[in-house]
């Protein structure tokens, strides 16, 4: 670069360097191992190895003796090693397992189909008891039934509330902060804004779920109590201080200049701060929706108690629905660690990373876009 | 500045005494039952102050797991095992994980206090749930939809729930789930149309409705009796499930003393009924 250093680099100083650089990169290393572990766990899934289907023959305990050992082992699924580290009598109850797993398995006509295909996860299918085809989340069940559509559309619902709600508040708040506010109501205002994120998620999720569900209900008259609706305003509260502290860096941040340019001319300060300076924060302003909205999608505590939590495709913001973070939270304990449902768990952590990655980088693009129009480069 | 000192120099020994405090026994498993498991961890080990004991919870899939990887001595369940869990266990430890009955659990349906309905059939729960009885007017009451609530699908009593109460059949969708009974009795306490189902030691601010076996048949309440006798037909066990070659000196007696007479009276206190004495070991 154009700088030489005209002293010699102190060690200690290099030490220091040294480290930081090390830290930050920690930071990419650990969100990458933790991306390739999601990653590697749904695998499976996406490649379509997994197989939910009900298997077709069983071998009966008592033909142990007279099969070749070889068939055996296929059908066990062990590996040649594994099989010579197994006694008879294990072989023998692991057989015996086996067939009470398919005693435990159903008469179901869909227990032989292999429901973590894709087209059972994306598209609706009428399986046996249901009237029409549906588009379902139903992971314990005879047949369990995958369908992401439900719940993607849900998480898409509560932050589409969610940001409805958030943004107008936020950007108004941040606007008035910046630019209109006295000192000493912006002294108060943005503390007290902030301070909103220190209300930890569960607290603002009871709170949704006991008291404003009941208010809510009163003023909509909805069926539900619980409702994306009403998950998308808690969320919105969630999501309300970060929208707001990086909106107003970026209205803070534009030059004084551009205001006193515009006051000069006569335009009033309301007008120079509407008409200038937020068109000169845009990108800014554009970057904290953006990240606004990744809090949203992420968020499971709030959604996981004020949802609802019923997986119904529906548009209509009344009745309740059930998202991406709050399945994943609610159902991880459960399942046999390493079963389809276990890795379709893992399927919607992949899903949701995607989301907020792409989001992000779209936001980025765009953000980039404003900024040089701003700058009149092309 | 003195004070903070202090509070550091507190956290620390805090820390290094937890460090220290080796657990002998570690329980891993239902979230139903980490209560219940804790308090019988507690009074066990106020008797037995050379055993520690750490419990802690992830849900019944986790213990399992756990189990198989040699991470915990105990897995506390609130389900049975399932056939492809003993598969890994026998896998692992080539034997058959051991199971013990160690509480029983009775499963109340909740209604609003003012809900007209006193009592319902097991099928007529059942069809409210998977969706085939909609509105309460079916089955006696008010013209009005049913808003139905139920516990999240990891949990042991969701999925006890369904094979017993809806034979197998899933939960209709429109169903809305919650992650704990605390929380499906205050939604049901807070709607008047609503309906919701839990432990029965639950249930401050909703009725327990009678339960008929068929339709047509005698109710009956959900209490110690009923449930412990069998008589109340929506109960279910806790379990708990150990490594068979595990089963000796300090953990054979824990397990041993949960199942006496001692342990079963702890059991109640939390909010589960004791065993029946015939599956007791004295």
């Amino acid at each position: 670069m154009g700088i030489h250093r005209s002293h010699r680099v102190r060690p200690l100083e290099w030490l220091a360097e040294q480290l930081i650089r090390l830290l930050s990169l920690t930071a990419i290393l650990v969100v990458f191992l933790i991306f390739l572990f999601v990653g590697r766990e749904s695998l499976p899934i996406v490649l379509g190895q997994m197989n939910s289907a009900a298997p077709q023959t069983v071998i009966p305990v008592e033909q142990f003796d007279s099969l070749p050992s070889e068939r055996i082992r296929a059908y066990l699924g062990l590996s040649a090693k594994e099989f010579q580290s197994l006694n008879q009598e294990t072989l023998k109850a692991l057989l015996e397992i086996r067939v009470e797993a398919a005693l435990e398995g159903s008469t179901n006509r869909d227990a032989g189909l292999n429901t973590t295909e894709w087209r059972y996860l994306l598209k609706p299918y009428q399986w046996s008891d249901y009237e029409r085809p549906v588009y379902i989340w139903q992971p314990v069940s005879e047949v369990p039934k995958y369908n992401l559509v439900p719940l993607l559309v849900g998480s898409l619902k509560t932050t589409l509330a969610a940001l409805f709600f958030s943004v107008p508040i936020a950007l108004g708040a941040a606007l008035y902060v910046s630019q209109l506010a006295s000192p000493s109501a912006k002294e108060l205002i943005k503390p007290a804004i902030e301070l909103l994120s220190a209300i930890p998620s569960v607290v603002l999720g009871s709170f949704a779920m006991l008291v404003l569900a009941t208010a809510l209900q009163a003023l909509t008259g909805s069926q539900f109590r619980l409702n994306a609706l009403l998950a998308g305003i808690a969320l919105g509260m969630a999501s309300i201080p970060v929208i707001f502290s990086l909106a107003e860096d970026a209205l803070t941040s534009v030059p004084v200049a551009y205001t006193q340019a515009a006051l000069a001319l006569g335009a009033s300060r309301w007008r120079a701060a509407w008409q200038i300076v937020l068109p000169a924060a845009i990108p800014g302003v554009f970057a904290a929706v953006v990240l606004g909205f990744g809090r949203c999608i992420g968020e499971t505590m709030v959604v996981l108690l004020a949802s609802g939590n019923a997986s119904i495709l529906s548009g209509s913001f009344l009745d309740p629905c059930r998202t991406l973070t709050a399945t994943i939270a609610a159902e991880l304990g459960e399942p046999v660690v390493g079963s389809h449902h276990y890795r379709m768990l893992f399927l919607l952590g992949t899903l949701l990373f995607t989301v907020t990655f792409l989001t992000n980088v779209v936001g980025d693009l765009v953000m980039h876009r404003l900024k040089s129009g701003l700058e009149g480069r092309k | 500045m003195n004070l903070l000192q202090q509070a550091l120099v507190l956290t620390a020994i805090a820390g290094v005494g937890v460090v220290t405090a080796f657990a002998d026994i570690t329980v891993k498993g239902s979230d139903t039952m980490v209560i219940l498991g804790q308090k019988w961890a507690e009074v066990y080990m106020q008797q037995h102050a050379a055993v520690k004991i750490q419990v802690t919870g992830g849900g019944s899939g986790i213990g399992f797991a756990a189990l198989q990887n040699k991470q915990t001595d105990l897995a506390n369940a609130s389900r049975r095992i399932k056939a492809k869990e003993v598969e890994t266990c026998l896998k692992a430890f080539g034997k058959r994980p051991r199971e013990y009955a160690v509480a029983k659990d009775g499963l109340s349906v909740y209604v609003h206090v003012e809900n007209p309905v006193t009592q319902l059939s097991v099928e007529e729960v059942g069809a409210i749930f998977s969706g085939r009885i909609k509105n309460w007017q079916e089955v006696g009451g008010p013209d009005a939809l049913i808003i139905r609530y139920s516990r999240e699908n990891s949990s042991g009593t969701y999925e006890f729930f369904k094979d017993h109460v809806l034979q197998g059949k899933d939960f209709a969708p429109a169903v809305q789930t919650l992650a704990g009974t605390a929380q499906v009795l205050q939604a049901v306490a807070k709607d008047k149309r609503s309906i919701g189902y839990g432990g029965a030691a639950y249930g401050q601010g909703a009725k327990h409705l009678k339960i008929s076996p068929v339709k047509g048949g005698i109710a009956i309440e959900p209490t110690e009796e009923t449930v412990v006798s069998n008589q109340y037909p929506i109960s279910r066990f806790l379990y708990l499930y150990l490594n068979p070659e595990l089963e000796k000196g300090e953990l054979k007696a824990y397990v041993d003393w949960i199942r006496s007479d001692d342990g079963q009276r702890v059991v109640k206190d939390v909010g589960y009924f004791p065993l029946p004495t015939n599956l007791r070991r004295n």
